[in-house]
């Protein structure tokens, strides 16, 4: 039978999707385990994840949970940093530390024969790092050098100066990194300090998944980890979630970056949290927006204007209030066009051109209809169920993901849009050739802009 | 031992189009992966970045859906992209099983009837988009533009490795809609592309499909293999100065080495793991943990068709001297050229390297996943199953066999070394560097 190019074809209906099953268990030394079943390749993976990221650093030390998550593999009782990268190593093991505002993940990708001897070391490096202080003088340098070396790097700049917009002196205000001035300070002392307090496996949850029954996946994480012993202090963390952050006017400011070929942007403000009942409204309404190639900014921006090679909008989600904002990369002399074009589409969006039948369709399909295939790898599997455990949602939450983005009416999305996304609230940050824009920013009704250092 | 393995299915088409099929039912999602065997070694100079740009123009319509690609199938719930190299294009899809037939409808229309829908305006639109990537991945990017300059010394004028993939922006700028065509009909045809099916589908079916979407379109004459007159490594050290807007420091080494596949390339590869992936590797353990001159440092054997090139990369920590770095790689360098690496090292690397296989056999779709790799077997080897001879490769690999890749091909007078410095401060670099122009 030829084919027909009369038409498209049909899609059929969604094949059944079922997020497998999430078994819990806790430790005696308070730790949360959760696995799950991933029956593919022999290969298991492991997120630890520990309450309290870069927004639990107390104020002037910007950078201590990154630092000490750094600090991690640097040896262990009587193996050297070398040694424990040689551990793993040898395992064929991948190891990974991600500081985040909220929580600090460790994730393990390790053969399936192996996982025994590679949990075991991550339980090591984990409960008891040597926390030397001739490690903590190297590895404090190569992080103020990094930071030095983000200085040259357009979407980093923009980054860190417009979480402190965004945020002023709230906890979430920085990146993971912290300050020059801070991480000068910084000793290993208070590194020791802050990984007693934080590094309790009251405060932590370890989720394994892999191609074994769950009592071998239980068994595993027992072996390894019911030596930590919790001596952490009492109670849960204090979060950077519970402090409301301030009210802070929109803003125009500018990183002056001479010569620079393109304007790096970023334009919104603070939102919702992760957890909001509203979540998957915002969803669809950023599908519509700007949240996927087909959205009305990035086809606006990119193919019909011809400004950038790609532009997003995006939640930066948190426990507290998250960040709602365009990021992009725009030719510099369309800076100012690109900037009213982005206020426009979120001015629109809340009423004057809300989401057609056509693009609620586009969106909605485009959130479930490939769903799955985000539980294609154990990693992912175990990755998104710590998600769970980070913002306190249920075992039951995968499953009735697509359900619950079926059931959000287009009057739903409008109103999140009302709620969360303000054209009259966004401020605007760019990274940019200050002299060659400097006379067309006036007219997009901030004022003069703010100017800021690259490194503050 | 775990089984590493990767099963397939493989049929050719009346029109030349290989089909390869691989089952794995484990998620109802199908990865539809298309390659073509035309990448920037296929352009000529005074029109680089031309097969990159088409690309781009894949993704606009075609004669029966003369409208973009990206809403039908995101609809769908599908994940696309594409990419283009040196040697090959290639583009894909994910897709719930329930629209693999959408998928390979627009894949084989693109393939087929781009033509009709190519419209100037189109074609004016992604060139600027591709000028805006080239902006914000080259030119606005510190360190963007080495890579640039060490390609244009590695390799003659007319050498197709001569230039990167993206191309240069006047070359950009005077490409012509004409050229667009012929470039199409040269090498967008079955007979020099594959396709492959990954993931929730039968091979009965598979093959059914790719017939029915793929069997009606003519047949075309296999491209001429490129065959550059010479890549001869350069018979002396040539040294390089680039300033640029950067804030320490970089110093790059280049060598010529063998080609993707043949006998040395599996031996760097190793190489570049025990030189500089992790703590415990020799020259991060040098630079970086003992002597604290260096705050990175990075090796790669960047494999490729006709010819490679390995890459070492190391930015100089503040106040430290090029110099100084250059002359400890040249001593790890001596001796592993020398003794070769220890048997432990020799086994931390093939280690990772076994695991690496297995990790690879985790997704069926998008860049790297089973089905990239089966199209990547097939065009460059004409064989999709080398999955088990090119991980033979590296167990096969001996200390003397790396030892003797190390003293045959790294040699420290005949490379190109590049000193990427801060503007204004020249003196930064290794000394007797001449000055080049990149833009």
């Amino acid at each position: 039978m030829p084919a027909d190019r009369s038409r498209l074809p049909e899609v059929g209906p969604d094949p059944p999707f079922r997020f497998p099953a999430i078994v819990r268990h806790r430790l005696a030394n308070g730790l949360d385990v959760r696995t799950i079943e991933h029956h593919t390749v022999p290969v298991v993976s492991c997120v630890l994840q520990i309450q309290g990221g870069a927004g639990g650093d107390p104020p002037g030390e910007e950078g201590l949970a990154a630092i000490t998550a750094d600090m991690v593999d640097e040896g262990t009782g009587h193996l050297s940093a070398i040694d424990v990268s040689e551990g793993f190593a040898r395992l064929g093991a991948e190891y990974d530390v991600e500081v985040g505002p909220d929580a600090t993940l460790f994730s393990l990708t390790v053969l399936s024969r192996f996982a025994e001897r590679g949990l075991s070391l991550l339980a090591d490096i984990l409960a008891r790092p040597s926390l030397r202080g001739h490690d903590f003088e190297r590895v404090r340098k190569l992080r103020l050098d990094r930071l030095r070396q983000l200085k040259d790097l357009p979407p980093a700049v923009a980054e860190r100066a417009f979480l402190r917009l965004v945020y002023g002196d709230h906890p979430y205000g920085h990146l993971p990194i912290g300050t020059e001035a801070a991480l000068r300070a910084c000793r290993v002392e208070r590194v020791a300090e802050f990984h007693a307090a934080a590094f309790s496996p009251a405060r932590a949850t370890l989720v394994l998944a892999g191609p074994l029954a769950h009592e071998t996946l239980r068994a595993l994480v027992a072996a390894a980890f019911s030596r930590w012993a919790d001596d952490g202090p009492d109670g849960a963390a204090a979060t950077a979630a519970a402090i409301d952050p301030p009210t802070l006017p929109r803003r125009l400011a500018i990183v002056p970056r001479a010569g620079a070929a393109q304007s790096e942007l970023r334009i919104g403000h603070l939102s919702a949290r992760r957890n909001t009942p509203d979540y998957a409204a915002l969803l669809l309404m950023n599908a519509v927006l700007g949240g996927q190639f087909v959205s009305r900014i990035n086809l606006r921006l990119r193919e019909e204007k011809g400004y950038t090679y790609g532009a997003r909008t995006g939640f930066d989600w948190r426990r507290g209030p998250a960040p709602f904002a365009l990021q992009a990369s725009v030719h510099t002399a369309a800076t100012a066009d690109a900037i009213r074009d982005t206020l426009a589409e979120f001015d629109a969006i809340r009423g004057a051109r809300p989401p057609s039948d056509e693009e609620m369709a586009l969106a909605r399909a485009s959130l479930t209809r490939g769903y799955p295939r985000n539980f294609e790898t154990a990693e992912q599997v175990a990755r998104s169920v710590a998600q769970l455990a980070l913002y306190d949602l249920p075992d039951s939450y995968f499953q009735e993901f697509v359900p619950r983005v079926n059931a959000v009416e287009r009057s739903d999305v409008v109103r999140a849009a009302e709620r969360y996304v303000d054209a009259a609230r966004a401020t605007t940050l760019i990274v940019g050739d200050y002299q060659a824009i400097g006379e067309s920013l006036p007219p997009l009704g901030y004022g003069e802009p703010q100017i800021l250092p690259p490194d503050e | 031992m775990d089984s590493v393995s990767l099963p397939f299915a493989r049929q050719t088409l009346a029109n030349g189009l290989d089909v390869i099929v691989h089952e794995d039912h484990h998620v109802p999602i199908v990865a539809v992966n298309v390659w073509y065997h035309v990448g920037s070694k296929n352009e000529r100079p005074g029109r680089t970045g031309f097969a990159h740009l088409f690309e781009h123009l894949m993704f606009e319509g075609s004669a029966h859906h003369n409208a973009g690609y990206f809403p039908p199938l995101q609809r769908a719930g599908a994940m696309l992209n594409g990419s283009t190299n040196t040697d090959r294009t290639n583009y894909w899809e994910v897709v719930p099983t329930s629209a693999v037939d959408l998928a390979l409808w627009l894949e084989s229309d693109r393939m087929g009837y781009l033509l009709p829908a190519l419209t100037e305006q189109r074609f004016e639109t992604q060139r600027d988009v591709v000028l805006n990537e080239r902006r914000q991945n080259y030119e606005n990017r510190p360190y963007g533009f080495a890579v640039m300059a060490i390609a244009a010394a590695l390799y003659p004028d007319d050498h197709p490795y001569h230039w990167l993939t993206i191309g240069t922006a006047d070359d950009l700028r005077a490409m012509r809609l004409e050229e667009v065509q012929e470039f199409f009909r040269t090498y967008y045809h079955p007979a020099n592309a594959s396709l492959t099916l990954a993931g929730d589908i039968d091979p009965g079916r598979a093959f059914e499909l790719a017939d029915r979407y793929f069997g009606e379109l003519p047949a075309g004459a296999r491209p001429e293999p490129v065959r550059p007159a010479s890549a001869a490594a350069p018979g002396r050290e040539v040294r390089l100065l680039l300033e640029d807007r950067v804030e320490l420091p970089r110093l790059y080494m280049a060598w010529h080495s063998p080609a993707m596949f043949h006998d040395g390339d599996a031996e760097l590869d190793l190489l570049a793991d025990l030189l500089a992936n992790g703590k415990a590797s020799r020259l991060y353990r040098t630079l970086v943990y003992e002597r604290r001159i260096a705050l990175d440092v990075s090796a790669h054997q960047n494999s490729r068709e006709l010819s490679s090139f390995f890459l070492l990369v190391a930015t100089a920590a503040p106040g430290q001297s090029l110099t100084d770095i250059a002359a400890f790689i040249d001593l790890e360098l001596q001796r592993t050229a020398d003794e070769g690496p220890s048997e432990a090292e020799m086994e931390r690397a093939r280690a990772q390297i076994e695991a690496q296989f297995m990790y690879r056999l985790q997704t069926v779709g998008g860049f790297g996943g089973k089905s990239d790799q089966l199209n990547a077997y097939n065009i460059y080897r004409g064989d999709p199953g080398f999955f088990a001879a090119d991980l033979a490769r590296y167990r096969t690999a001996t200390r003397e066999s790396v030892r003797e890749a190390t003293h045959r091909y790294l040699g420290v007078d005949r490379r190109v070394v590049l000193s990427v410095v801060p503007r204004g401060q020249p003196s930064l670099a290794l000394a007797g560097s001449e000055p080049v122009s990149v833009a």
